[in-house]
């Protein structure tokens, strides 16, 4: 590197290190004793212990939290990515009037923000007796992924040409088939992208599941981490490590897929 | 095999662009009929059709004596070859040539059969485990075409498909189209912009513009008979000339100046000056190899209309020279200077 160059280096240095430092203290807390967290915290683990983690999964049973966080994020990306990615289609393929301002319609949709719709949606989910279930989760956090899921997808799909399912039409596919045999395939980066973003999304929401939950049965990770702190003390060790638990999968996910979010995210901004 | 009848057809789109209007065409059974016309003519339109991929807005279409009109394409047992080939890019060639059969349910035994056949025939064997970005041009042009084959449709639908090669595959995969449809003996309707690919390959040749028939004939019939003024200038090349009907006295009988006189640049040739119908100043001399393309000014001071004259290449004639012109009296077009309909004969 020559001289001019080094002053992006040392922007992105700070950008990294301000952005990682936070997980990085919170591995580093998890694995330090509750007494010297507050004492003397040390930036490098000395005499780590495990006592947070037993204390999680033991004490706790903070499987089932996970569990719940696996089961609604899990069913909220497989919906969204087979109901999204057939109305992506339809809606990148078919001409029709109306067309745009129903792309920005769903687009608003998915900025609303979620505080305003809270109390309807809780009052529609009593009728409905779904506080409390994954049903009740999973359905609200369609109304926000679908929007996302939709738009990446439509930009997706109009990139590919039209002619290829044409050909498998005239080949002899219906419209069905030659979505699955030749458009799916083509359009997998840009679907395991969506998909990955959706788990995230799902994942990481916070407000409607400590909303529509009443008890631990059905809580997510982000609800039963605020939840931890008890009448007289806040167990700082432990919600530092139910946040590494929680951030591992994702962390790990992103970092597995980087390439293939990047090359979705920017689809059809270069090439198209 | 099958015949292919359009009747009446019409497409209007949505946003009033009318692409066919009524259009009646007879294709009978193994015809290698050519559809050609400028770009915007309807041409690529009525083939869509013919396909199931556009709606017609009215008429019928019948394949052998099934109405399709109502039919999605894959029920039309039709085989269609892109213009940008449309080779699935996720597929091998192996897989490509499959994929109609395999959508058909044929079994497995009989595709390979199939396809190795095809494969063979059009010199694709070494390369079945590729995928088409690891093709040449003139490889996906023939993958395109084996999974048209492989099919055995009653129909083979072609859209411009030599249009992304370069001249000289172009001439030789003109070549191998005509002794494809010789072997196989297939109903094919053909859509080209060019009409020298027209010309060379059609049993039969529709020139379409604005969306009407302009005339249906074989190529010969078509060169020496053009209907009407446009065809005329469409077909053939150097493209037909038009002058004034009574530029030149004693050409026509009858009321010479109510018509245009179209003569081919083939059907002229260059004299010495005064000796011919009507004199000319030579502008442009282009060699040619086995011709001269010469372009000349008639009227001895050459304020007259441009005209293409073909001479054989040991005609000696110069830029700035006056020359005679002589019209071939057998091979004169006579049109209706307002509808361009052509005058007898």
């Amino acid at each position: 590197m020559n001289g001019r160059n080094w002053w992006p280096a040392v922007a992105l240095g700070v950008l990294v290190l301000a952005s990682a430092f936070p997980f990085y203290w919170a591995i580093v807390g998890s694995f330090t004793p509750e007494a010297r967290l507050f004492q003397n915290p040390s930036l490098f683990p000395t005499e780590p212990v495990l006592d947070h983690y037993r204390a999680l999964f033991t004490a706790r049973n903070f499987w089932l939290p996970i569990r719940n966080s696996l089961v609604v994020a899990g069913t909220t990306t497989a919906l969204c990515v087979i109901v999204g990615s057939l109305c992506a289609y339809a809606l990148a393929r078919l001409q029709f009037p109306g067309k745009v301002p129903l792309l920005g319609f769903i687009l608003a949709v998915g900025m609303f923000p979620q505080i305003s719709v809270v109390s309807p949606l809780y009052l529609l989910l009593r009728e409905l007796r779904l506080i409390n279930t994954y049903p009740g989760l999973v359905l609200p956090y369609l109304t926000f992924a679908m929007p996302l899921t939709v738009w990446l997808l439509v930009g997706f799909f109009r990139q590919l040409p039209g002619e290829l399912e044409e050909a498998a039409m005239v080949d002899g596919a219906g419209r069905l088939r030659a979505f699955w045999e030749v458009i799916v395939p083509l359009a997998l980066p840009g679907i395991a992208t969506t998909a990955i973003l959706t788990f995230v999304y799902s994942w990481n929401e916070f407000l409607f599941a400590l909303s529509f939950t009443l008890g631990p049965e059905r809580q997510t990770v982000p609800v039963a981490i605020a939840l931890f702190r008890g009448q007289y003390q806040i167990p700082w060790g432990q919600i530092l490590a139910a946040a590494v638990v929680a951030t591992a999968p994702v962390t790990l996910l992103v970092l597995a897929f980087q390439r293939r979010i990047v090359q979705g995210l920017t689809a059809g901004a270069v090439k198209g | 095999m099958a015949s292919v009848r359009l009747e009446g057809l019409r497409k209007t789109y949505p946003n009033g662009h009318v692409a066919a209007q009524g259009l009646d065409l007879e294709i009978v059974d193994g015809e290698f009929m050519v559809l050609v016309g400028p770009s915007g003519c309807g041409k690529s339109t009525a083939l869509r059709m013919i396909a199931g991929l556009e709606t017609p807005t009215g008429g019928r279409i019948l394949i052998g004596e099934r109405d399709v009109t109502a039919l999605p394409p894959q029920d039309r047992d039709i085989a269609m070859v892109f213009q940008t080939y449309a080779l699935y890019p996720h597929m091998t060639v192996r897989e490509n040539l499959a994929f109609g059969l395999r959508m058909r349910g044929t079994e497995k035994g009989e595709i390979e059969r199939r396809v190795g056949e095809a494969s063979r025939a059009l010199g694709l064997e070494p390369v079945l485990d590729r995928k088409p970005a690891q093709l040449s041009g003139g490889q996906r042009q023939r993958v395109a075409l084996g999974r048209a084959i492989v099919r055995d449709p009653k129909v083979f639908l072609f859209d411009e498909p030599l249009s992304n090669l370069d001249a000289k595959l172009r001439v030789e995969t003109r070549a191998e189209l005509a002794r494809l449809h010789r072997r196989l003996g297939a109903t094919i309707v053909y859509v080209t912009h060019d009409q020298e690919e027209a010309m060379t390959l059609g049993s039969r040749v529709a020139v379409m513009r604005d969306g009407f028939l302009q005339q249906v004939a074989p190529p010969m019939d078509m060169y020496r008979h053009p209907a009407n003024r446009f065809v005329a200038g469409f077909v053939g090349s150097p493209a037909m000339n038009f002058l004034p009907g009574d530029l030149i006295g004693g050409l026509r009988q009858g009321a010479a100046r109510d018509a245009v006189l179209g003569v081919r640049p083939h059907d002229m040739t260059l004299v010495s000056a005064s000796a011919g119908d009507i004199d000319a100043l030579v502008d442009v001399v282009e060699p040619r190899g086995s011709e001269l393309l010469v372009y000349l000014r008639l009227g001895p001071r050459g304020d007259g209309p441009e005209v293409k004259v073909v001479a054989p290449p040991e005609t000696s004639v110069e830029a700035e020279r006056v020359a005679g012109v002589k019209f071939d009296r057998e091979r004169l077009h006579w049109f209706d200077r307002d509808s361009g309909e052509r005058l007898s004969p």
